[in-house]
């Protein structure tokens, strides 16, 4: 039986002490309604939590957590992800800028579209892979200074059918990781020294594994996403400003 | 200050919210209250206000002087300049109550005028629009001349009211809850690079225009010298001051259409502009080169408002937020959307405008006396994307 908290007018510090409370107690699904504007949710929760969110949650979302995963039934302000470790955010509506910022671990599904910097110098150890799923449209500066990770950008559900697939300035900074999109982008939408590449065999499997996942969140059809190619984005190598004193 | 500088850059922003009714219909001011305190964390308490268009409608053919003062002696010199230079319809004490975490607030006076031409001044100017210029001259001395003293809005039926606290503070002073406006504007601050002073908190005013602004105008020196040459002065510390200065000088005084004047402001990059069709390149690459002292350099998103209309816009490469939403004939906008559906929970549509793309709502046609449109014609584009009601 999950435990529902209303958040109406209730502050972030509170709101986040309840959850935290309760977690210590031993409760581990939630479902939170009337949220407007708290930030923070679930910052920094370690704990195998499952969040389900209704309303609009605030900035930083989950920032640094590493285990909950936390459904959004609605749009998320900016900022969603920062740093997460570990777990899973999915959105079912739109997200704001700086989605997974500095992330490090786990998945961050959004349905729609996302704004500018998102996956902002994503980074990748090991097996901590952290993975970016956009539905929609990305803004300028998707996967700036990535180090690692991996973003997919489908294009599909958007509410801007007037704007590009993503923005300027795609992978501007990038050294790492690999960015898949569905469909075309421009060469000069991309970051210096960036080129879009063919998919391989492997690149295939993974781009399986990870949007059957995705799928299964929303309840879309595979077959459907796959209807038509992938391009990747990946730098030439992992230190392309290494010989520029200034960019 | 210093010990705050790092640390606001990392995690501050102001708050922004600003809403209209297209048909003029008028929104009680705790509206534009809940919204603006729904984002208290994007402030510090060291500035808040608020900007009312349609609040003076028994006076509308008056400019309303909002008049802050340090002291008495400061208001007697404004009063006595007023006296000489305009026919006062009507002045008196804008209305405050004590309101507990604001200390020692200035005083506040408001005064309803028109301008008095000396003969000679009169003939000169006959048969042009000079009144707004006037008073224009007329702000303009009064805050550079008289010692303390700032008028701090200057439009006909429209105020702002703002001070040194957080947002709820400011509204309980100034009794925000009982003024009602078609357009509302409201800011949260949290100075970064520029003095917490009364003076210094949002909007900014110079006629009917008003401006609240979340950023950092870094081009502030270059702005600031390029209005001065058309006899602007910037007396409040505040980089914003300048944004209010050249929407009037690029909007009304050289009669740019108001897509044109955004270019200015956030123009697009020269490599976009060289990709654009050769009409629209020659456009943006003629706003580009005159008016390269209009431009704003750094981050910023801002609501600007005149009369007619309500106006978001973000720098170029969107360092700071903003979001916008529609009902029925309302729109809003907002640092935040959680501000947003604070005041209208279940909008018709949410989007987050592009960067250096201005949203431009302007009232229906013939919605109130007096309307004034800066909107180009339909059909004419700018080869920058503009999103605009009416489309």
């Amino acid at each position: 039986m999950a435990t529902e908290i209303d958040a109406r007018d209730l502050h972030y510090r509170d709101l986040n002490r309840l959850l935290r409370a309760k977690i210590e107690e031993g409760e581990r699904e939630f479902i939170l309604r009337n949220v407007n504007g708290q930030r923070y949710i679930a910052a920094g929760i370690a704990e195998k939590v499952r969040l389900d969110i209704y309303g609009t949650p605030g900035l930083d979302l989950g920032a640094f957590m590493r285990g909950p995963e936390i459904i959004v039934h609605g749009n998320t302000q900016d900022g969603a992800g920062n740093t997460m470790d570990d777990g899973k955010i999915v959105v079912h509506g739109m997200a704001g800028d700086v989605v997974g910022y500095a992330m490090r671990g786990g998945k961050i599904h959004v349905y729609s579209d996302v704004g500018y910097r998102v996956g902002i110098h994503m980074k990748a150890y090991m097996d901590k892979i952290p993975v970016i799923i956009i539905g929609g449209k990305a803004g300028d500066f998707l996967g700036e200074y990535m180090a690692g990770g991996i973003i997919i950008l489908l294009g599909m559900f958007s509410r801007y059918p007037e704007r590009p697939l993503a923005g300027l300035y795609l992978g501007t900074g990038m050294h790492g990781g690999t960015i898949y999109i569905r469909g075309k982008v421009e060469e000069y939408q991309l970051g210096k020294g960036l080129k879009p590449h063919e998919l391989t065999a492997q690149d295939q499997d993974l781009l399986r594994r990870h949007l059957t996942e995705y799928c299964q969140d929303f309840n879309l059809d595979l077959q459907e996403i796959f209807r038509e190619p992938f391009i990747k984005i990946e730098p030439y190598t992992h230190r392309p400003y290494g010989k520029l004193y200034a960019y | 200050m210093n010990h705050l500088r790092g640390l606001s850059k990392d995690i501050s922003g102001c708050g922004l919210s600003g809403v209209i009714h297209r048909k003029g219909e008028l929104i009680p001011g705790e509206i534009i209250i809940r919204s603006i305190c729904c984002q208290e964390e994007r402030g510090n308490g060291l500035g808040a206000g608020f900007a009312a268009y349609g609040i003076y409608p028994d006076l509308a053919d008056y400019y309303a002087l909002h008049v802050m003062a340090d002291h008495r002696k400061a208001l007697e010199d404004v009063e006595e300049l007023l006296a000489h230079r305009t026919y006062i319809a009507h002045e008196e004490p804008i209305p405050t109550r004590p309101t507990p975490g604001i200390e020692n607030p200035p005083l506040f006076k408001r005064f309803f005028v028109k301008p008095k031409y000396e003969g000679e001044v009169r003939d000169l100017c006959a048969g042009t629009e000079d009144e707004d210029d006037y008073m224009v001259r007329l702000v303009m001395e009064i805050n550079t001349r008289i010692e303390g003293a700032y008028v701090i809005s200057s439009g006909k039926n429209m105020g702002a009211f703002k001070g040194v606290g957080f947002p709820a503070q400011i509204a309980e002073f100034f009794r925000i809850e009982e003024y009602r406006a078609y357009i509302w504007t409201a800011h949260n601050r949290f100075p970064t690079n520029t003095p917490g002073w009364w003076g210094g908190a949002h909007p900014f005013t110079i006629l009917d225009w008003s401006i609240v602004h979340n950023g950092e105008i870094s081009s502030y020196g270059t702005n600031r010298r390029y209005l001065e040459m058309f006899g602007y002065h910037c007396t409040l510390l505040t980089d914003t001051e300048v944004v209010a200065y050249l929407l009037d000088l690029l909007i009304r005084r050289h009669r740019l259409p108001i897509e044109i004047a955004c270019m200015a402001l956030a123009p697009p990059f020269w490599e976009e502009i060289d990709r654009m069709p050769p009409e629209e390149r020659e456009l943006a690459t003629a706003v580009r080169v005159v008016y390269g002292g209009a431009m704003l350099n750094g981050p910023f998103a801002i609501l600007f408002a005149y009369n007619g209309g309500l106006v978001g816009l973000n720098d170029r490469v969107k360092l700071r937020p903003l979001v916008a939403a529609e009902k029925g004939d309302m729109v809003y906008m907002a640092s935040e959307e959680a501000a947003i559906r604070a005041i209208c929970p279940d909008p018709d549509r949410v989007w987050a405008p592009k960067a250096g793309e201005p949203v431009i709502v302007e009232l229906e046609p013939g919605a109130i006396p007096n309307q004034r449109s800066y909107l180009r014609g339909p059909g004419e584009r700018t080869g920058a994307a503009v999103c605009r009601y009416p489309g």
